[in-house]
């Protein structure tokens, strides 16, 4: 987007500064009320959206200090006295495999994100940094990657797992984990913003290589950019589902979210399985959440990078 | 991995890092291309290769299945299937109803958050996105715990005003689904666009103001246009990212018997591999639905990309 509108006279002199400007004199009289219309409209929508993204996990939390039965019946955002116990039953149920789980999921998410985004960043680094034969070729694979909906891979990786005996280990999970073709695109984008290239040059005239003037020089300029593909890629690991569910059997190799599914498929003959969700859905969300509100400015930035085309 | 160095004369002078080029690019490329192919190329190539066969078991089911060549068999049988068909006319419907509600929503928050008036906008904008770091699965259950009569406040409201709904029954249960998926995207749709509008000039929008445009009509006819590119972004991957429908759809079969186990294409192929152990008939499945999906979002992308380049 390069719309660079001429502004037109009566307005350059310094009203640009100013937001929302000064109107023009004729509006002046009508304008208080109007804008406290608006003023309540706006942000009225706005409260009413916000409630729609935070009340069903307001509803979680209060559901999690529930048992089965207060769960079913009692008012819904007053809160119950089981919290405690539904923590402890669930680190205890099944030999306490809960936590387990959440250290699978850690253990898959964190390697699966930090490989990926290094390995994204040398991708990106080598698309938008270096001239070689073959460029555009090989780019527009990665865009066609892009393209390809995950779960339609998924069942590919299951039976080539299957035909090496790879189906069941954590490498299953691990490896495609490791490969984000879209990591590759946004690193391609914040090496151009975040790197000129007269940094690398100066780097080159020093008589640095060209690793070593990627290592000391680059990569420092780039942290930024590799603490959000990796903070996109942990989230994307943490959340996929249809991968894990495929390729492990044994419930000691279970991420959470597996796990939870497993447990909601027995609600139906046993609602006291229906306390275990909740808390273990509860305790799974808490360390994404309060990654997400510590590390804004990482998601603002691949979000905006994302968008650009 | 075939990359080499391009020396010609002119080349070295444009580019700023010079006397690199091929070996080095090897270097930086091959962790990624190796993973890519491991991870997406061989599977593809692989479940193609596998989708031409079919395993018959020899006439009273003595000895072993053995494998026969069938050609496009499977791929004429997946299509000919009630159930596939069935399950991609949902799928399509779902993409139908998610895909505009979605951006409309969007892009309706974006512009309100971008309006002079909005106040608290980093509040709003962690509120919205808060269902962003909620897993799919955990969106999923709150939800199917939310449409359970006797659990769920919506109902048991809607009921007390005399609106009886069963939000889990088979004629409501895809609207239902689009609602999650609606949920958990929204929000991170809702920045993409409201950053993309922070980059509009605002000479622009003065412009409009002293023209006698209101807030609303700069909204709609000056903003909204101009952001015409990050929209486009924001489609392609809602496209894409509706049709990878499994998760909800999966989780909501263990709340209600509207959802069946061949529900949409990847549960179908799901069913097909592990409750049918019929695995050339599930590696079809899945490439017939890779290659409708990437030929969509090809042709998306470059409808998007030409409007963009307006």
């Amino acid at each position: 987007m390069s719309a660079t509108v001429a502004a037109s006279p009566r307005t350059t002199d310094g009203a640009a500064v100013v937001r929302p400007p000064t109107p023009a004199g004729r509006h002046r009289t009508r304008r208080p009320r109007r804008r406290l219309g608006a003023t309540l409209g706006t942000n009225g929508i706005l409260v009413v959206g916000a409630a729609y993204m935070v009340l069903p996990l307001l509803w979680l939390v209060f559901a999690t200090t529930k048992d089965a039965s207060t769960l079913y019946g009692a008012s819904v955002f007053t809160p119950g006295g089981s919290f405690v116990a539904n923590l402890q039953r669930l680190l205890a149920e099944d030999g306490g495999i809960f936590l387990r789980w959440l250290g699978n999921s850690i253990l898959y998410a964190g390697a699966g994100a930090l490989v990926a985004a290094f390995i994204s960043l040398l991708a990106g680094y080598a698309f938008d940094k270096l001239a070689f034969r073959g460029k555009s070729a090989l780019y527009s694979t990665v865009l066609v990657g892009v393209l390809i909906p995950n779960t339609a891979t998924v069942i590919p990786l299951y039976l080539l797992a299957a035909s090496v005996g790879l189906t069941n280990t954590m490498w299953a999970v691990l490896i495609p984990a490791f490969c984000n073709p879209f990591s590759v695109y946004l690193a391609r984008v914040f090496s151009s913003g975040y790197l000129p290239d007269a940094v690398l040059e100066a780097a080159r005239v020093d008589g640095a290589g060209p690793v070593r003037s990627f290592l000391s020089v680059g990569l420092p300029m780039l942290v930024p950019g590799f603490v959000t593909i990796a903070l996109f890629q942990f989230v994307a690991i943490w959340n996929n589902f249809m991968l894990p569910l495929i390729m492990l059997q044994d419930r000691s190799l279970f991420p959470t979210s597996v796990g939870i599914f497993l447990w909601q498929s027995q609600v139906q003959q046993n609602p006291e399985y229906s306390p275990l969700v909740i808390a273990g859905s509860f305790l799974s969300i808490v360390p994404l959440v309060v990654a997400f509100v510590l590390l804004q400015r990482f998601w603002r930035a691949g979000l905006a990078a994302g968008s650009v085309k | 991995m075939t990359v080499r160095v391009d020396d010609s004369p002119q080349r070295l002078r444009r580019r700023p890092i010079r006397g690199t080029g091929g070996r080095t690019a090897a270097l930086f490329l091959t962790p990624f291309f190796l993973v890519f192919l491991v991870a997406m190329i061989a599977p593809v190539i692989y479940a193609i290769g596998l989708s031409l066969f079919a395993e018959r078991r020899s006439g009273l089911g003595f000895g072993g299945a053995e494998k026969v060549f069938v050609g496009l068999g499977n791929y004429a049988d997946v299509l000919a299937s009630e159930t596939f068909v069935a399950g991609f006319g949902r799928l399509a419907l779902y993409c139908v109803l998610y895909v505009p509600t979605l951006l409309c929503v969007a892009l309706a928050l974006a512009l309100l958050l971008d309006a002079a008036v909005a106040k608290a906008r980093r509040l709003f904008q962690v509120l919205l996105f808060l269902p962003h770091a909620v897993p799919g699965v955990i969106a999923a259950l709150i939800w199917a715990y939310l449409y359970t009569p006797g659990v769920s406040p919506i109902v048991s409201a809607l009921a007390s005003g005399g609106i009886q709904v069963d939000f889990l029954s088979v004629h409501l249960v895809l609207p239902s689904m689009v609602n999650v998926a609606v949920w958990e995207w929204a929000g991170y749709n809702v920045i993409i666009l409201f950053t993309a509008l922070q980059a509009v000039p605002r000479e622009v929008l003065e412009a409009a103001r002293v023209d006698g445009a209101g807030e609303i009509r700069a909204a709609l006819a000056i903003k909204a246009p101009l952001i015409g590119p990050a929209l486009g972004v924001a489609l392609l991957f809602t496209i894409i990212g509706s049709l990878q429908l499994f998760t909800e759809p999966k989780i909501l079969s263990t709340a209600t018997t509207a959802v069946t186990s061949t529900w949409v294409p990847n549960m179908w192929a799901y069913d097909a591999a592990f409750n049918r152990n019929n695995l050339p008939q599930a590696a079809a499945a899945s490439i017939v639905l890779a290659l409708l999906a990437g030929a969509l979002s090809w042709v998306v992308s470059h409808l998007t990309s030409k409007g963009g380049t307006r």
